[in-house]
């Protein structure tokens, strides 16, 4: 803990600004640093051409892109929060334009920046308004402040609902989630490692910790009513992430859609608001990054390799690269919940908190899994017939809305012919890490006291405000694997198998009814912002019922 | 205290995100979206109002005056630079979408869909 320039708290009152470098915070920074190290090594040959004169540009982007993500997990004060957020906001928007002269990045650059910035906005009017309920900035400082009037009134909800807005957006919660496949699908590869590994887990991340240091108190909102509004959304974001990352063909936005259905189940893990929850939720980060981010690179190798994302594009193209084609698979595997991976091991453990959860869970990743597994049988192996590449299909005279991988332009000035050492290594590194999170004990014994530090609301303002340390939380046992939860891992793996194989041999039923759902991903930045205004709505009402 | 300035602060927040949902140009957007941030300044300065209070600067009022509230001003400053920065940049995309699409109508941008 630091307060910025000396100005220490005296007798509970400050002016200052405050650093917390609380277990969740750190583990979060370190996270995002080893993941930028990641990127930095991946990018090492990708731009063979940098723009004239900016050599530098890409990395000094990604650099103050990790000081955004740092700062936030980091600091210890509501304002500061939205700067670093902002600051986080505008970098991933010049990353994601990079390439400016192509016509893609270019519009997902503008979507995300227009309904990433609006959601920033919201956030700081709700920032307004706990300045004037409570005449301070400080989180810490305002959760004290609230829970002194313990009758919550309209203006505590209003607050409420507009600063979790802004990181809602930023965790792509439906129906807040419409900038991400967009800007996922046309960032150039090492940004979506690190947009999809960290920076949306960001705002799940900034949602937790407003709840439990802000609002947690009895001041604040009702457990109830903020743990309803969370798993509506989250289980909303769920289900229609899935459901959209099983109908994609270009590879990278069936990534970022699946990125949407994870993060949805993050979101229902850190709504149960009890420290077991935020553990797994924390483990199932850890491990997801890993895995996700491998994907992306193996992604990101085959557009260099083929100048193309596409699917059907693809079929069969990437028999002679066995290794990058292991390494997709076992991605892939990972995100369906293969134990001893992390991503299973935080599944195992949010589950076991909650009767319905595990029909959730294990459909959700069984589903994304599977639409990663099947992508890899038709890429890697050849299976199954090539799907036609013509243009899109033609329903009821209607076209019918779909993104194609086809004509990319690779990233590397030219298409890569052998595969770069530094790209493959990057990829197998990040997916050993997966595997470490779900099986180092000593790490679920760090995420579960960090997380029963995290959900204590009065110890935090008694350690950032009077100085030492209060309510030493007694060590609970942390749960590691148990049976079930392994059981259930592998149960959602062999539906996810199952799903590829049948997707493969063409004998599940097409996705038509699935249509109006994904005409809604319309492109347009007005509609998104009015789903945006609605999505504050729906929070609204959530909250207050 | 009186209401006026918070109702106003809500209804340039929502009359510019009606203008960035409907708008037919980019830079009309960009410019709609700065109406929306602008709510932010409102609601801020219109918090540190006092009654009767003058502008926080004690080099020519003895120290006791009664004065506005300096930190939302801050705050209102820092918001003013992070609005600057995302106006810069999205206008600069719009160049770019002018010129690898060939118009800025969000209606005729349609490369990414379902």
């Amino acid at each position: 803990m630091e307060w910025v320039g000396g100005w220490r708290p005296h007798d509970g009152a400050s002016v200052g600004i405050v650093l917390v470098g609380d277990r969740v915070g750190l583990g979060l920074a370190a996270l995002t640093s080893l993941l930028v190290v990641a990127v930095l090594a991946y990018s090492w040959r990708y731009f063979d051409e940098p723009p004239h004169g900016h050599a530098g540009a890409f990395p000094a982007l990604i650099l103050l892109f990790q000081a955004g993500m740092c700062g936030f997990a980091l600091t210890g004060d509501l304002f500061d929060a939205f700067v670093f957020f902002e600051l986080m906001g505008v970098v991933g928007y010049a990353l994601t334009g990079y390439r400016v002269e192509e016509a893609r990045p270019v519009q997902g650059a503008l979507t995300f920046g227009f309904v990433n910035s609006l959601g920033g906005y919201a956030t700081l009017l709700g920032i307004g308004l706990l300045y004037a309920r409570t005449g301070e900035l400080g989180m810490a400082r305002i959760g004290r402040r609230l829970d002194a009037v313990p009758d919550p009134d309209a203006l505590v909800f209003a607050a409420f609902v507009l600063v979790l807005t802004g990181l809602l957006v930023k965790a792509a919660a439906v129906p807040f989630h419409f900038w991400l496949p967009d800007a996922h699908a046309v960032a150039p590869t090492p940004v979506c490692m690190l947009l999809s590994g960290v920076m949306v887990e960001m705002g799940v991340y900034g949602v937790a910790r407003v709840q439990a240091t802000v609002f947690g108190g009895p001041g604040g909102v009702p457990e109830d009513d903020a743990r309803r509004a969370l798993l509506v959304l989250g289980v909303l974001g769920a289900l229609v992430g899935s459901v959209m990352c099983w109908q994609q063909r270009h590879v990278k936005r069936l990534l970022a859609f699946s990125t949407v259905a994870h993060t949805g189940l993050f979101l229902t893990g850190v709504a149960l608001l009890t420290p077991e929850g935020l553990a797994g939720t924390c483990l199932y980060v850890l491990g997801h990054a890993g895995a996700k981010a491998a994907l992306f690179a193996c992604a990101g190798i085959l557009l260099d390799r083929h100048g193309s994302v596409d699917e059907g594009e693809l079929h069969g193209a990437g028999r002679d690269m066995r290794g990058i084609g292991l390494l997709f698979t076992a991605g892939a595997l990972a995100l369906a919940g293969l134990p001893p991976f992390g991503t299973a091991l935080g599944k195992a453990l949010v589950e076991e908190q909650e009767a319905p959860l595990p029909v959730l869970f294990v459909l959700v990743s069984a589903v994304t899994g599977g639409a990663a597994l099947r992508v890899a049988a038709r890429v890697f192996l050849g299976a199954g017939a090539r799907p036609e590449t013509t243009g899109p299909e033609i329903t009821g005279g209607e076209e019918e809305p779909e993104t194609t991988g086809g004509e990319e332009e690779p990233e590397t000035g030219r298409r890569i012919r052998l595969l770069p050492p530094p790209m493959v290594t990057v990829a197998a590194l990040l997916l050993a890490g997966a595997l470490a999170v779900g099986s180092v004990p000593a790490l679920t014994d760090g995420v579960t006291a960090a997380a029963e530090e995290f959900r204590d609301h009065t110890a935090y303002a008694t350690t950032v405000l009077d100085g030492g340390r209060g309510g030493a939380a007694p060590a609970a046992p942390a749960e590691w694997w148990t049976w079930p939860g392994a059981a259930l891992g592998f149960l959602s793996t062999a539906l996810a198998v199952a799903l590829a194989t049948l997707a493969v041999r063409r004998s599940l039923p097409s996705g038509a009814w699935t249509a109006p759902l994904r005409r809604l991903q319309s492109g347009h930045v007005g509609d998104y912002v009015a789903w945006t205004m609605a999505g504050i709505g729906l929070l609204a009402v959530l909250a207050w019922w | 205290m009186t209401v006026l300035p918070y109702l106003v602060a809500a209804w340039i927040f929502l009359i510019g995100v009606y203008g960035v949902a409907t708008s037919r140009d980019l830079v009309h957007a960009v410019g709609c979206l700065s109406v929306t941030q602008s709510s932010t300044y409102v609601l801020l300065v219109a918090v540190g109002y006092r009654r009767g209070g003058t502008a926080p600067v004690f080099s020519d009022v003895p120290p006791g005056t009664s004065v506005v509230d300096p930190v939302v001003q801050a705050l209102a400053l820092t918001d003013v630079v992070v609005g600057a920065t995302v106006t810069a940049l999205l206008l600069a995309l719009v160049v770019q979408a002018d010129k690898r699409h060939g118009t800025v109508d969000p209606d005729e941008l349609s490369e990414l869909r379902g």
